[in-house]
């Protein structure tokens, strides 16, 4: 692969004539100008097709592009340095990074596309056709013409194409500007339409085909935006359904009221955040450091919930509004214990490689990965806790306590083991919905606090005690919001749920999937 | 837990807290007047002592309406705080249409934040505002219509116990996120400062200040009175009746719906009072009074001091918040711990709250 | 990891008094009662995030100038108290300030909430405050100095900026702010201003969110549509503090690059972006008046003594504890010169008071109370500092009455 790279780029070099190098050269001082002087260098040395420039290029882009005091330029790759023209080691001291700003970095995207459209790593030809895309010369055509030729990967392939379907829409001849017009409009692509939206002002000769292409992006575009807000609804859920469902469990099952439970989640965001500083110093284990915080802040905040039962709640069962008073203030507490510990500032939690960007999902619609993550998490954890009432034998003996103390303990449980186990696990899956978060959210102590109100009411909508209950009521409250948002905005949106959500409990106060028989009377 | 009290010493001890209750009524009562005395004088009161015990005196209004709520109709309100806010908004609407044509860009009607926000004239819910009586009847129509419906809606679908204090609780946090909102017309975040005068009176001078205060005073002593006069009737009974078994008492004939509304509404009533008294004395009303915690720390100042007994609810305001205001200087940052650590504890070991210790060394 | 174990000694501090720590500093103070500095930063509840560091800048300050040896001979003593980010407690924390801790300056608030609460007690006693945050403007207090930029020390340039040809020639804005004041105001004037410079009501999107706000998808993805109507777009952001983190987060993750849509912030600085990875981030803006990759003298020295202070040789500067430092040294200043801490006296001295500031320039105390400021914008790097690609020549004047607010023209004088 690196042999072929290097014979291709020496094939390229050798092709060139001697005044294009000189010209190489000669652009170099200025990439250690002004931001103008920059950006112009760059884009001369797009123009130029010399293979030397891609280094440098990227070097720039990176911030490894060093200049010394008589602003001669070197690269910085790793801990070793070398000279630009001669590439020869060399020492670092005395240097200087160069800084850009954006106009560069469009100049830098714009010139890189050019130079790596006929690379032979497919990434780089995929992110050079989006440059290229971009940037929308009249130029790349023949460039664009060329390398579409030469391309087999279908997904390159089509973004090349739209690529130079903008980039014909620049040119001057009328037919190449119908073609990309019409090109443009066989997408399904918000850029595509951009381009042609754009284009308007130019072409008033061509302004009919224009309307009809963006017309038909439109048609194609308003299906992915519905489906595009029924999956920010769905997230929404997600998150509230993770929130939700350890409260489902203490509340829904036990019946305690835990107002500490959003400090339990803060408790897992910052488990998340230790474990991720402890890995910190084991290389290998730093991409892990995500999934290990889930055990991590089950266990974390299952242990003080245990504890919390043990000593405070056991001895307030059958008062659960005393119970609210008192997690009211251990919350109190256990907030202010984080903020003297860890500061009351931001703590930065990493997001690893697989949560970050946009995933394209068939027909195009575009979902953050975090948040997709998050949603399919939350069905995981759903999923192992409804297993766990279900199947495990202290889920059995978890429903036969809250079914009937008495008859339980007669039958040889020992109901106070299996009220603190409850409580321990109701917390755990506090905790980890607190992983989640540190994804989406601030990790403050204040993160929990934005929570409780919004879980509260999402057990009580879906029903008490039901988990089924939790799941609908978390995503249902969810989608509302999300569909509301548009036109209300996003505070009256919310407003509207809340007070949506308080008619329907008073209508129904049992919730949505109300438990039958004796178990559910208050 | 605590001693079991027999009935003897039991009204003894009543009779006790009532004297104490009067002693400290006219120790407030005497505050004023001291702060008059020279600076040096052994018994002078500060500005400031005055001024903080004034805004006590309004939680101790709050605290006692949730008493009547909570302690005695069995109606767990997490969302108090926002009819106290209601009643503080319709207070800081009447001071806010006081300022007049005194404000920075001296619009004769539009209060500033209005005029800086691009408002042509005053909206329509503002008209009646500058008016005293129709001020101070919102102090408590708003809060009370709002009770009205809410509680309407909950008791006759026999919503209680923890459910209503979740719905409460969602009231107060949908009101909050309301009026956050600019474009409600309420001056989003900021609310309303500013207050330039009252009845006539400027604000900033140490008469108008005694002035508030012995209007909180007689407030506080009336609403005493008031809940006091209620929670002994039949009507009381009744309603205590309720607070212990809901059922029964349906079963009974009684209308439970009825007098848990009269209640409740009557509570929100008080709050609003307590919210309007509040305002002018602190200088600032804002969407965060609507804060859920708010709500949720009145209601611990009832558990502190004893729920159900008013004199409780009194007691609870005052030593919350007397910890509060000296510990927020003097353990800056360890504050939280102590007041968190109070509530677990009094839960705890206190069910019957600090009246119930009292009442325990009476006997 | 623990960064925050000076706590016990800071505690220690402010409950015990510099009396603890003076034989420690041991420098000989003439006789004289102790001049107290009061600090009303919220060290609890939502603004505990910001304001906890501007505290600790007060304090380090204040340990500071008694190993000068104090201002007139005397020495300093903080009186550190908690408004728990809760307003009206704000105003009694402030009454108590004055009228029982009798301090002689107070450094304190962040929301402009707050100081609006706590301005009429200053006015009433008499006392002096240092607010130190940027802020809409539109008041001026002669008990207030105001050590924040204006509207005009921060907005507009930065939107000038956006639309000239190295800020990408925006020529469509998208305003999101959290609803509050600040926002509301400061996008309200900078829409004037748009308008004044011939972009179309119909090329500026305005959206609120509540305060914290986590969930962004709806609005990014909105924002994108808006940027696809075919002519550049950029995003100008008045977001408070805590909703940036989830903000940020939900534009790196729906690929919104600085090259297509730059954002530029007001309330983003160095703090708010310890808590994010910048690296998707990089080369979205922030405009404020200092940045802690300034380059002079007196900004290594503000650098080396924070972190010296505080103990982490990580922790950031930012614009509003660059704004308490510079006030603290003007009050120090003009309490030297007046020869007293009477109010009224240091007042007239601080007119025309002079710093050589840490963010490069001479800074000057105007008599509208507030700070001639340079403006800096600054685009974030991968290391979460922030890059100054643009300045203007020197301090400007701040014009805390906007022009571009019609009804000013009535305001009242005075």
């Amino acid at each position: 692969m690196k042999n072929t790279l290097l014979a291709f780029l020496l094939l390229l070099a050798a092709a060139l004539p001697a005044r294009a190098q000189d010209a190489f050269v000669a652009a170099l001082p200025g990439l250690a100008g002004n931001f103008n002087a920059q950006a112009e260098a760059v884009e001369r040395l797009g123009a130029l097709a010399d293979p030397r420039a891609i280094p440098v290029l990227r070097a720039l882009t990176d911030g490894r592009l060093l200049k010394r005091p008589d602003n001669t330029l070197v690269i910085r790759e790793g801990t070793t340095t070398t000279d630009v023209l001669t590439g020869a080691a060399t020492d670092a001291a005395g240097t200087e990074a160069l800084r850009i700003n954006n106009r560069v970095r469009v100049a830098l995207r714009g010139a890189l596309g050019r130079l790596q459209l006929v690379s032979p790593d497919p990434a780089e030809r995929l992110a050079a056709a989006e440059a290229v895309f971009r940037t929308r010369s009249a130029d790349n055509v023949p460039l664009l013409d060329a390398a579409l030729a030469r391309e087999t990967v279908p997904r390159i392939r089509d973004r090349m194409a739209i690529a130079l379907a903008a980039s014909r829409l620049m040119a001057s001849d009328p037919a190449a500007k119908l073609l990309g017009v019409e090109a443009l409009g066989a997408s399904a692509s918000p850029e595509a339409r951009a381009v042609l939206l754009e284009a308007r002002a130019a072409n008033p000769d061509i302004l009919p085909q224009i309307e009809a292409a963006v017309a038909a992006i439109d048609r194609r575009l308003a299906v992915r935006r519905a489906a595009e807000t029924f999956f920010q609804g769905l997230s929404l859920g997600s998150v509230l359904l993770l929130a939700a469902l350890g409260l489902a469990v203490t509340f829904g099952v036990m019946g305690v009221i835990n107002m500490a439970h959003g400090e339990f989640v803060m408790l897992g965001a910052y488990t998340t955040f230790i474990v991720q500083e402890a890995c910190r110093g084991i290389p290998w284990l730093l991409p892990w450091s995500l999934p290990l915080s889930v055990p991590a802040a089950f266990l974390v905040a299952a242990l003080c919930g245990a504890a919390m039962e043990r000593g405070l709640i056991r001895h307030l069962y059958g008062r659960p509004l005393e119970t609210l008073l008192m997690t009211f203030g251990v919350g109190m507490m256990i907030q202010q214990s984080v903020r003297l510990v860890f500061g009351a500032q931001n703590r930065e939690v990493l997001s690893p490689p697989w949560m970050q960007g946009t995933l394209l999902l068939p027909f195009d619609i575009p979902v953050t990965q975090n948040r997709l993550w998050i949603l399919a998490f939350s069905l995981v954890v759903l999923g192992l806790t409804v297993a766990a009432i279900r199947f495990t034998r202290f889920g059995l003996e978890m429903r036969a306590v809250t079914q009937k103390r008495a008859i339980a303990s007669s039958m040889g449980i020992r109901t106070g083991r299996v009220d603190a186990l409850t409580f321990a696990f109701g917390s755990g899956i506090a905790g980890i919905a607190g992983v989640a978060l540190s994804q989406i959210d601030n990790v403050s102590p204040n993160l929990g606090t934005g929570y409780i109100i919004d879980s509260f009411l999402v057990v009580v909508f879906g029903g008490v005690g039901s988990l089924a209950g939790t799941l609908v009521g978390a995503f249902g409250l969810g989608l509302v919001n999300k569909i509301l948002e548009p036109w209300a905005g996003a505070v009256l949106a919310k407003v509207f749920v809340l007070i949506a959500a308080m008619i329907f409990i008073q209508r129904r106060p049992r919730g949505l999937f109300a438990q039958k028989g004796r178990a559910a009377e208050a | 837990m605590s001693a079991t009290v027999s009935p003897l010493p039991a009204s003894r001890a009543r009779l006790g807290l009532r004297t104490g209750l009067l002693v400290a009524l006219l120790l407030l009562a005497a505050m004023p007047v001291l702060n008059q005395l020279p600076t040096t004088h052994p018994l002078h009161v500060s500005d400031f002592l005055v001024s903080v015990t004034g805004k006590w005196i309004c939680y101790a209004i709050l605290a006692l309406s949730l008493d009547l709520a909570w302690g005695y109709a069995g109606i767990l309100s997490l969302g108090h705080g926002a009819f106290f806010a209601l009643g503080g908004y319709a207070m800081g609407m009447h001071l806010m249409r006081l300022i007049g044509p005194r404000g920075v860009y001296g619009h004769p009607v539009l209060p500033d934040f209005m005029v800086f926000l691009g408002y042509r004239e005053l909206p329509w819910y503002w008209l009646g505002f500058d008016h005293f009586a129709f001020a101070m009847l919102m102090v408590v129509l708003v809060p009370g219509v709002l009770a009205l419906v809410l509680g309407w809606l909950a008791f006759r679908s026999r919503i209680t116990g923890v459910y209503l204090s979740i719905i409460t609780q969602a009231m107060t946090y949908a009101l909050m996120l309301a009026f956050f909102r600019n474009d409600m017309g309420f001056g989003g975040n900021n609310g309303f400062t500013d207050f330039k005068e009252l009845l006539g009176q400027p604000l900033n001078t140490s008469a108008a200040r005694s002035g508030l205060f012995y209007a909180s005073l007689i407030a506080l002593a009336g609403a005493f009175l008031l809940c006091s006069r209620i929670t002994a009737s039949k009507y009381g009974r009744v309603l205590t009746a309720i607070r212990d078994g809901e059922n029964r008492v349906r079963f009974l004939g009684y209308n439970t719906t009825h007098h848990k509304l009269f209640a409740f509404v009557l509570s929100a009533m008080l709050a609003g009072v307590a919210g309007a008294l509040y305002v002018p004395q602190v200088g600032i009303i804002n969407p965060g009074e609507f804060s859920p915690a708010n709500s949720i720390e009145a209601v611990i100042w009832v558990a502190v001091g004893g729920r159900g007994t008013l004199v409780g609810a009194i007691l609870g305001a005052f030593t919350v918040n007397g910890l509060k205001t000296w510990l927020t200087s003097a353990a800056p940052d360890l504050w939280l711990f102590v007041l968190g650590g109070l509530f677990v504890l009094v839960t705890l070991f206190l069910p019957k709250g600090l009246i119930g210790l009292l009442k325990g060394r009476g006997a | 990891m623990n960064h925050r174990m000076p706590i016990t000694r800071r505690a220690a501090l402010a409950t015990f008094g510099v009396a603890l720590a003076a034989p420690a500093i041991r420098p000989s103070f003439a006789q004289g009662a102790p001049i107290k500095v009061g600090v009303l930063h919220s060290l609890s509840g939502t603004m505990a995030i910001s304001e906890t560091a501007l505290r600790d800048t007060v304090l380090m300050m204040v340990e500071a100038q008694n190993a000068k040896g104090g201002i007139l001979g005397r020495r300093l003593e903080a009186v550190v108290v908690d408004p728990a980010s809760n307003w009206p407690l704000f105003a009694e924390k402030a009454r108590e300030l004055l009228a029982v801790s009798r301090v002689d300056v107070t450094f304190g608030c962040w929301t402009s909430v707050s100081r609006k609460s706590v301005l009429p007690v200053f006015e009433e006693l008499n006392g002096l405050l240092f607010y130190p945050v940027q802020y809409e403007g539109e008041e001026e207090s002669r008990n207030i100095f105001y050590t924040g930029a204006a509207p005009n020390q921060q907005a507009i340039p930065a939107v000038e900026y956006l639309m000239s040809a190295d800020g990408g020639s925006a020529k469509r804005i998208a305003l999101l702010g959290t609803d509050y004041v600040y926002p509301r105001t400061t996008n309200r004037i900078l829409r004037a201003f748009l308008i004044s410079k011939g972009i179309p009501e119909s090329d500026i999107m305005e959206e609120y969110t509540p305060f914290g706000h986590s969930d962004w998808q709806g609005i990014v993805s909105r924002v994108k549509r808006f940027a696809g109507e075919g002519k550049k777009t950029a995003i100008v952001s008045t977001i408070n503090g805590d909703a940036n983190v989830p903000f940020y987060r939900e534009l790196g993750n729906q690929g919104i690059k600085a090259e297509d849509i730059p954002s530029v912030a007001f309330s983003v600085g160095e703090e708010e972006l310890a808590g994010i990875d910048t690296r998707p981030l990089v080369g979205h803006l922030a405009a404020w008046n200092y940045f802690m990759s300034v380059d002079s003298p007196a900004n290594t020295a503000f650098k080396t003594m924070w972190q010296a202070y505080i103990k982490n040789p990580r922790r950031v500067t930012n614009d509003p504890m660059e704004a308490t430092l510079v006030g603290f040294q003007m009050w120090a200043q003009a309490v030297a010169q007046a020869g007293t801490t009477n109010v009224d006296a240091v007042r007239t001295a601080m007119y025309g008071q002079k710093v050589d500031a840490p963010c490069g320039y001479t800074l000057e105390m105007h008599r509208n109370h507030h700070l001639s400021k340079p403006v800096m914008i600054g685009e974030v790097q991968a290391d979460g500092q922030f890059n100054i690609v643009w300045k203007t020549p020197g301090p400007i004047v701040a014009e805390n009455w906007s022009p571009f607010i019609p009804e000013n023209a009535n305001r009242r004088r005075g």
